[in-house]
């Protein structure tokens, strides 16, 4: 049996993945004590980490943005229909009984047809749901000057970055259990952390 | 503790031993070395008309101010105000009661509705213009000073007004040190930076006027139109309509805080700087009363005199001629938003229902009208006489060396027909008490900002803003649905990968 390795995902996307997760959780544990789910660091210095984390991970997207785009990496998320059946039902039974990996990662397909879809998701829906509501959280007292004060409500921007919160907490929760179930437990999670995907 | 009160005694004794040396130090003029005061006065009028041989338009000044006249006539909702007009629920009212309530009035002689007030020679400069603090106007002298004081040492040492001359009367309000307002007390004689930034006695030590501007005598800040909600920012002194020189705005701007703190400017669209940075009420430690209840009035000792009870600390909480009363020092205010409209129950108002609390003066505002902000305030609640059959406020003749006086006589009856009849108005004979509340904003006794009341004292539930409505506050309010759906979908994710997980451990470990 020879090993193949494939060198998948590269330094900057690796950067980018590792300092987004820790953005996005550090953001999710502040914004929830900024909700008042729980006391941790106190409203006031809640507030100031979450404000500081969002900026970073704006800038952070930023970079990330131009690399998808000079890279031709977005196409990573065009969605296909292609073998979502396959996946679903290993999910559902093939990967209880050990049943081969439907989907092997290269370099121009990294990511299975449910992944690219879920990761669509995360790009086009949940994301957008949040920086655009916490962006107008951020500028609430340009309101005025923008035209927006007759068309907005605190309450309702507040609910849909609270609403993009839980997309975001349910999308993590669902995430990291899914980086068990490559063709190994672990196979996920060193590709991620090495850049390097491992075949048998 | 301790060395709080010896600090403070230190200071007070400084103020108090100096006041001459700095009355002459900050003025070219030593009224001293006028001929004119250098006499015996045998009255106080005589006083004034020494000063008015040089100062000529000081009474004509005098004469055209709501310290004078105590009537105001709101020019927003045309209602008659003024001291002399509306009633409070703390004393009620002057009306029929002047001897003894023009302690207060920059006057001498308002001991009825005969006062004359076009008299140049009643006008009272030396109650604001003092710096002896040896002029005292003992109550029920209709504004005339004690017989003991120096009138000729008074007139030599007038300087301009201070903190005491303000205090004499503005923290006494109500009948007693700190009795009526909340934020206006004899600790502000001479405090120190942490009880007021800008009165610090060793620092900036403002006096009220430096805020308190007056122009030909009339001093700006009003608390019958006051401005809650200031736009104009920071202004050139001396400029032509300028506005309120007393708001924190005119000096310090729009948007006071730096680049930091932006967040907190963005706040002070919605919130009055007061509500923040002034923490408390009464926070210089002398209590303030919370509430007066009229209608236990009455009891008497065995020998005829009025009972008094007091609590632990010293303080009447029962006096046969006033009622049962609470007291509050040190105690976070309540929150209103509030425009700058204030509306008051008149005696020529009708009293809907009896049954509801009656607000004597009603602070207007609210979230949506684009100019509120959320102000502190001291409400104070009482318990009143009414006319149960006319349903109007009334007036009480209280104060008097007759027997129709309440204190007097201890009868309702009598001292309303007398206030009513003294007042021109119609009164039942039918005497009922009425829950009424009354509105004071809160805007001294400024904090240093270390001290600014903290986020979380706001934006958490069951906090200082619990019972304002019409704004999302986040950490008070959320859509009580999205929370439990949210939390709901995240349990059901985490369930449902711990189930799958769950299943495939098992069947590995079954086939191993």
């Amino acid at each position: 049996m020879t090993v193949e390795r494939t060198y998948i995902f590269k330094r900057f996307e690796r950067f980018w993945h590792w300092s987004q997760a820790l953005l996005i959780i550090f953001l999710l544990l502040t914004g929830f004590e900024i909700h008042n789910s729980y006391h941790l660091f106190g409203f006031e210095q809640a507030t100031q980490l979450h404000t500081t984390a969002a900026w970073t991970l704006i800038g952070l997207w930023v970079f990330a943005i131009f690399w998808h785009f000079t890279t031709g990496e977005w196409k990573q998320y065009i969605p296909t229909l292609n073998k979502v059946d396959a996946m679903i039902k290993y999910y559902l039974t093939g990967i209880f009984t050990d049943a081969p990996h439907p989907f092997k990662p290269t370099v121009l397909r990294k990511h299975n047809p449910l992944q690219r879809l879920a990761y669509l998701s995360f790009w086009v829906v949940i994301s957008p749901v949040v920086w655009i509501s916490g962006g107008l959280y951020l500028f609430y007292s340009s309101w005025e000057s923008w035209g927006l004060e007759s068309l907005l409500t605190l309450e309702w921007v507040a609910f849909f970055h609270v609403l993009g919160a839980f997309m975001n907490l349910a999308f993590l929760i669902v995430h990291l259990y899914l980086i068990t179930t490559g063709h190994t437990v672990g196979a996920h999670l060193k590709a991620m952390i090495t850049g390097w995907e491992t075949n048998e | 503790m301790i060395w709080y009160y010896i600090r403070s005694s230190i200071i007070l004794s400084i103020l108090l031993t100096t006041p001459t040396l700095s009355a002459h130090a900050e003025t070219t003029a030593d009224h001293g070395k006028y001929d004119e005061l250098n006499k015996t006065f045998t009255s106080a009028p005589d006083v004034t008309k020494a000063c008015l041989k040089c100062h000529t338009e000081a009474s004509k000044q005098i004469h055209k101010t709501s310290h004078w006249t105590w009537d105001y006539l709101n020019p927003e909702n045309k209602q008659r105000l003024g001291k002399k007009n509306i009633l409070n629920n703390y004393c009620i009212t002057p009306q029929s009661n002047y001897a003894s309530c023009a302690a207060c009035h920059i006057g001498y002689g308002w001991e009825d509705e005969n006062f004359d007030f076009t008299a140049e020679d009643r006008v009272d400069c030396l109650v604001c213009h003092d710096t002896t603090g040896e002029y005292h106007k003992p109550s029920g002298n209709a504004g005339y000073p004690a017989d003991y004081v120096n009138l000729k040492k008074v007139a030599q040492n007038v300087g301009k007004s201070s903190r005491d001359t303000c205090g004499a009367c503005h923290f006494f309000g109500g009948g007693g040190d700190a009795v009526k307002h909340g934020d206006l007390d004899s600790s502000l004689a001479a405090p120190e930076r942490s009880l007021d930034v800008h009165m610090d006695a060793l620092g900036a030590d403002f006096t009220c006027a430096t805020c308190h501007k007056s122009d030909k005598h009339d001093v700006v800040g009003s608390r019958y139109s006051p401005t809650a909600a200031a736009t104009k920012g920071y202004f050139m002194r001396g400029e032509q309509d300028h506005g309120n020189t007393a708001t924190c705005r005119s000096c310090h701007d729009n948007n006071p805080h730096s680049e930091k703190h932006e967040k907190l400017n963005q706040h002070s669209k919605k919130i009055a700087c007061q509500t923040c940075h002034i923490p408390a009420l009464a926070r210089g430690g002398i209590a303030t009363k919370m509430s007066w209840d009229w209608s236990t009035a009455g009891q008497l000792t065995a020998d005829g005199k009025p009972l008094i009870k007091k609590n632990e600390q010293g303080q009447v909480i029962y006096h046969g001629k006033k009622g049962d009363f609470t007291y509050g020092a040190n105690i976070a205010p309540e929150y209103t938003w509030f425009n700058g409209k204030v509306r008051y129950t008149l005696l020529s108002d009708k009293i809907v229902n009896p049954e509801e609390v009656l607000k004597v003066n009603a602070f207007e505002g609210s979230s949506d009208d684009g100019i509120s902000r959320i102000w502190p305030v001291k409400i104070f609640r009482g318990k009143q006489p009414y006319d149960s059959v006319n349903k109007t406020l009334v007036v009480p003749h209280t104060a008097g060396k007759d027997d129709k006086a309440y204190w007097k006589g201890f009868d309702w009856n009598k001292a309303i027909s007398h206030g009513m009849k003294t007042a021109g108005l119609p009164f039942s004979g039918e005497v009922d008490f009425i829950q009424t509340e009354m509105s004071w904003p809160i805007t001294h006794m400024v904090a240093p900002a270390k001290d600014a009341v903290k986020c979380a004292e706001c934006h958490t539930k069951n906090g200082r803003l619990q019972n304002i409505e019409g704004i999302y506050i986040p950490g008070r309010d959320s859509n009580e649905w999205l929370d439990k759906a949210g939390w709901l979908v995240a349990l059901l994710s985490l369930i449902g990968v711990l189930v799958h997980g769950g299943i495939r451990i098992l069947m590995h470990s079954k086939k191993d």
